[in-house]
This record gives C-alpha cells, sequence and structure tokens, in this order.
C-alpha cells in the first residue's frame, strides 16, 4: 500500500481510500458517518498494526528475553515516545497508558485526589462535562467531605470566565475541564483556565477526549498537569487511552492499582514500586491496541494536523450553514471557537425519530443527551442530535444529511 | 375495549399489514401514524412510576386488572417509540395474564422492526416488554393468592 506520504495535498477522495469502512452500503446506500465524536473510523495502517502484531510478534513485554518479547516491547515503548511527542509532553515517563480517557481521569482522582483532597477542598468542573468528568470527582467530594464547584455555561455554549474566575480561591484544589465540549464542539480556552487555577496554587486536568483528534495539542505550552484522552478518538484503537501527568506530580501520587509490572520488590512486608511510568501500568497492559495507536498517531501527522483542522473547519461552517436553511432547527451550541461538532434540534420533533429516519438512509448520527445530562438540563431539551466531522467526511455528505433531515421532517409531520 | 382476538390473531394481522410495504419509508409512515393516532395518556398518569425510562426517549405504561384480564395504555415521546408501543398495547391489552406470560411476540421480528428492540437503541422499549410481562406476573399472583 502506498505511503500517506506520498499524497501531496489534502485530498479528501484519497484520504477515504485508507478507511475501509467507508465502502459499507446500509440499505443500499453509501454509509454517511457523522458519528465521530463517539469513535472514530479506522485507517487500513492501524487494522494491519493489529493483524501484523499478532501474526508476527505476539508477546508478553518488558521481562522476556527472547526475541519477539523483546520486539514486542520496543513496540509497546515506541508508542510512548510517539504519544510524547503527539502532545509534546516533556518526558517519555509522563506517558501513562490507560484503557480511555475515562480510566485516565479516575486515576488522578483515585490517587492524586484521595492523597490531596481534604474535607471542605474545592473542586472545580464546568457545567459542559462529559459523565466521565463529573462522577469520579463527586465520588472523591462524597468520600472527602470535599465541595464540588461548576463553572456555568452561556447561552452560546461557551464557559462564563468571569463566573469561573469568581468560584476560584485558595480553597480550589484541583480544576478539571473538557478542552472540547463532545456535544457542544465549544472550544474552551484552556491556558487561561490552567493559568488562573495555577494562581490560586489548584492543579489542573484537561480532558483531551474530543480535543486530541481535532486540535495540536502541547500540554507544555498549555501548562496543564493532567491531560487524558482515548486511543479510538483519534483514528486508533478502543480498549487504549494515555493519561499524561508531570513528572513531578506522578512521581508523588500513590499508585493506582496493584500487580505485576508496577513493582520493583514485593516482600510479604512491604512492596516497593516500579519508576514512571510502569507505577501506574499494573498487570500485563493492553499491548497490541497500544502498539497499533501509534500507526494512528503517524497517520494523523502525515496528512498533517494543520489540513486536518482546515479540512474540519470548513465542513463545520458548511453544515452549520446548510442547517441554518431548515426550518425549526436550532443548533446547540454557537460558541466562537468550536471542533466540528454540530448538535441540533428541530421544533416539535423528538431527536430519537431523528436518528432512526437518518439511520434509514445510511446517516450515522448520534442522538440523546451524549453523557452530558446537566447541558441537556441546561437547555432544557431531552437531547439533541449531533453530526461529528472527521478528516475523511466531505461536503457531499452533509448534502446528504440536510436532504435526509428534510425527508424525515417530511414523514414525522 | 375487551379483546376477543388471540395475541396470535392481532399479530398475524399486524403482518398483514406490513406485508403490503415495499420500502421502508412506508413502513415507517405507518408505524409514525399509530403513533399519532395513539391516545396520549392523560397528564395525571405522567408521573414517575410509569415511567420506564429509556436513554433518549421516555415510555409510559399503565396497566389494570380486570375480570382476569390486564388492560394496558401507554405514550412515549418519540413518536416512532409511540408507534410501537401502540402494537403491542394493540396486542397484549385485554388478555389474561397466562397469555401476555406466553406471548412471544415474534411479529415485531417479521414486520422488520427488531432491531428496535436493541438495546443499543435504547428507546425504553425492550424494558416495555418486560414491565408488561411482570406485571402478568404480579396480577397472576394476585389471582393466585385470592383463590387461596
Amino acid at each position: 500500500m502506498e505511503t500517506i506520504a506520498t499524497i501531496p495535498d489534502f485530498d479528501v477522495r484519497a484520504i477515504r481510500k485508507y478507511f475501509p469502512i467507508l465502502n459499507r452500503e446500509l440499505n443500499d446506500k453509501r454509509l454517511v458517518y457523522f458519528d465521530n465524536a463517539a469513535t472514530s473510523q479506522k485507517p487500513q495502517v492501524v487494522i494491519d498494526a493489529l493483524t501484523n502484531y499478532y501474526s508476527h510478534y505476539n508477546a508478553n513485554i518488558h521481562r522476556g528475553i527472547h526475541t519477539l518479547a523483546e520486539e514486542a516491547t520496543a513496540a509497546y515503548e515506541s508508542t510512548r515516545v510517539a504519544v510524547r511527542r503527539f502532545i509534546n509532553a516533556a518526558l517519555p515517563e509522563e506517558i501513562i497508558f490507560t484503557r480511555g480517557a475515562t480510566e485516565g481521569l479516575n486515576l488522578v482522582a483515585y490517587t492524586y485526589g484521595r492523597q490531596n483532597i481534604n474535607a471542605g477542598d474545592e473542586i472545580i468542573i464546568s457545567g459542559m462535562e462529559h459523565h466521565s468528568n463529573i462522577v469520579p470527582w463527586q465520588i472523591l467530594c462524597e468520600e472527602k467531605k470535599a465541595v464540588l464547584k461548576v463553572i456555568p455555561i452561556r447561552e452560546n455554549g461557551e464557559l462564563d470566565l468571569d463566573a469561573y474566575k469568581s468560584l476560584l480561591s485558595s480553597k480550589t484544589k484541583l480544576v478539571s475541564v473538557v478542552h472540547a465540549s463532545n456535544s457542544l464542539g465549544t472550544i474552551n480556552p484552556v491556558k487561561e483556565i490552567i493559568d488562573a487555577a495555577h494562581r490560586v496554587g489548584a492543579v489542573v486536568m484537561i480532558d483531551g477526549a474530543q480535543s486530541t483528534v481535532h486540535l495540536d495539542i502541547d500540554v507544555q505550552d498549555m501548562d496543564c498537569d493532567f491531560f487524558a484522552f482515548s486511543g479510538h478518538k483519534v483514528y486508533g484503537p478502543t480498549g487504549v487511552g494515555v493519561l499524561y501527568g508531570k513528572k513531578e506530580l506522578l512521581e508523588s501520587m500513590p499508585p493506582f492499582m496493584g500487580g505485576g509490572e508496577m513493582i520493583k520488590e514485593v516482600t510479604f512486608e512491604k512492596t516497593t514500586y516500579a519508576n514512571l511510568p510502569y507505577k501506574f501500568e499494573a498487570g500485563t497492559p493492553n499491548i497490541a491496541d497500544t502498539v497499533a495507536l501509534k500507526s494512528a498517531l503517524d497517520f494523523i501527522e502525515d496528512v498533517g494536523k494543520e489540513s486536518i483542522r482546515n479540512h474540519e473547519i470548513e465542513l463545520l461552517q458548511y453544515a452549520t450553514e446548510q442547517m441554518k436553511t431548515i426550518p425549526g432547527l436550532k443548533i446547540i451550541g454557537n460558541a466562537k471557537e468550536k471542533v466540528s461538532v454540530v448538535s441540533f434540534v428541530i421544533k416539535n420533533i423528538h431527536p430519537q425519530d431523528l436518528g432512526v429516519l437518518l439511520d434509514n438512509q445510511g446517516i450515522a448520527v448520534r442522538t440523546g443527551h451524549h453523557c452530558t445530562q446537566p447541558v441537556m438540563d441546561y437547555f432544557k431539551i431531552p437531547g439533541t442530535v449531533r453530526a461529528s466531522f472527521a478528516m475523511y467526511n466531505t461536503k457531499e455528505e452533509i448534502d446528504r444529511l440536510v436532504a435526509g433531515l428534510y425527508k424525515a421532517i417530511k414523514m414525522l409531520s | 375495549m375487551n379483546n376477543n382476538k388471540t395475541i396470535q390473531e392481532t399479530e398475524e394481522e399486524i403482518i398483514d399489514s406490513f406485508s403490503l410495504f415495499d420500502t421502508w419509508e412506508e413502513k415507517y409512515e405507518y408505524i409514525i401514524d399509530l403513533g399519532k393516532k395513539l391516545e396520549p395518556l392523560d397528564d395525571k398518569y405522567k408521573i414517575a412510576d410509569n415511567i420506564i425510562k429509556g436513554c433518549q426517549s421516555t415510555v409510559w405504561l399503565v396497566s389494570e386488572f380486570e375480570n382476569g384480564r390486564i388492560f394496558f395504555k401507554a405514550d412515549s415521546d418519540a413518536v416512532i417509540v409511540k408507534g410501537l408501543v401502540s402494537m403491542l398495547v394493540e396486542v397484549l391489552s385485554g388478555h389474561t395474564p397466562d397469555e401476555i406470560l406466553n406471548a412471544k411476540l415474534d411479529f415485531i421480528r417479521e414486520i422488520g422492526m427488531m432491531n428496535h428492540l436493541a438495546q443499543t437503541r435504547s428507546n425504553g422499549l425492550l424494558a416495555m416488554v418486560k414491565q408488561m410481562k411482570n406485571y402478568a406476573l404480579a396480577y397472576k399472583g394476585i389471582k393466585e393468592a385470592e383463590k387461596i
């Protein structure tokens, strides 16, 4: 197969050829996949990396002295190096492999949180968090008698930063905010949020589940203390994710889980823990998916993040303009800075009915509350229809969505 | 509304109606129509106790037990689910607990709507079928207790 580097300019038709699933037909219609914020499709190079690993060098990593173990270890660790570069962490040992963003958030809540949050302390999250960036902190606050504070959302889907700043105080010990909202598309000004939190001595965790695939991530420039994302949303496999943490913080934290891999020495009296990053990687890790994650990141870099972003902005603008022509349609989330997510409702129609009728036309969107129930409560809606775009989507597909919506509305009214 | 037809007969009628449709559009237009025609549940029944909460849409289900037969009324906030709910009510309402417990509801598969009962749909429909059977089980218990 030709390498992606041979594609001179961003050419969506050429890019689509790398994603075999896009050839699928549903109801005799070519699949239009607009559920990328839930999970992205996988390029052939990622699928090949999985097959190649299991076909040629499957072995348990780190302690084996045979050739396969060495090859598997080298491939696994080379993903760590690739991730470090991808998000510009200072050191590879600041990269912890997890099952996904959710595990990264929980890891920090259960280790850093339990160690450092005390009664009366305050944790700040935002009103547009995914449930995975709400529930771990609620559990922690209940256990520690700490207080959870919420940055309010404004009508356009942006955070109220003045309100945020007024929530900050010497009681604030941790701030955990989503970089890009999965239900609204809003890109939050994380640098400003982090800087303000640091001024009161709080540490900051950024949920990068949605942002990592769309935006340039530089954790050093951002100066976040923790950053989590999922492999499957960046064209990689499911079941692998990344937690970045600043080295001095990760070193000071107790382990999350005990087991193999994460120990230095075990006796019945006392166990000493392995150095970073292994202290947080108990048990045999998800080797195959971690190995294939590197292929996904390489693929993104080969296509070019800037080109992808430009293409996605074009799709977002086109979709927004086209959707506005549909009578009764209201876009939920109109922030100035958005990733390629369009969430909407249509007057007097339940989002689920639209989802069912679009599915019958071969168009995959997501409907519902998108695991952000407080956002839906704020806008007083049961849910939205969400179309989210990736590098392989086209304007023609958006045309099909718009036509599909007209048809659905006609059938429902 | 006493139901003189057997569950099997009502299921067959529905299957016959659907056999006239050639396209998915016709099927769904029919279901949407059923949904719109279903008499809305009085607001006094739309209480938490009667909600079968799906992840996306809500179904309300009310039952009454009269002369050994169970009568169902239901509603949903999504019209396609409401159409499917309407068919389930039509099939099962007015029958005895045993008849309801033994109903296989194969018509859902026959008319090509099985995917709506899949768990991923999270629309409360699967939970509604379970709840209808739970009512049947509960009323059966009451009936048998009365005999003692």
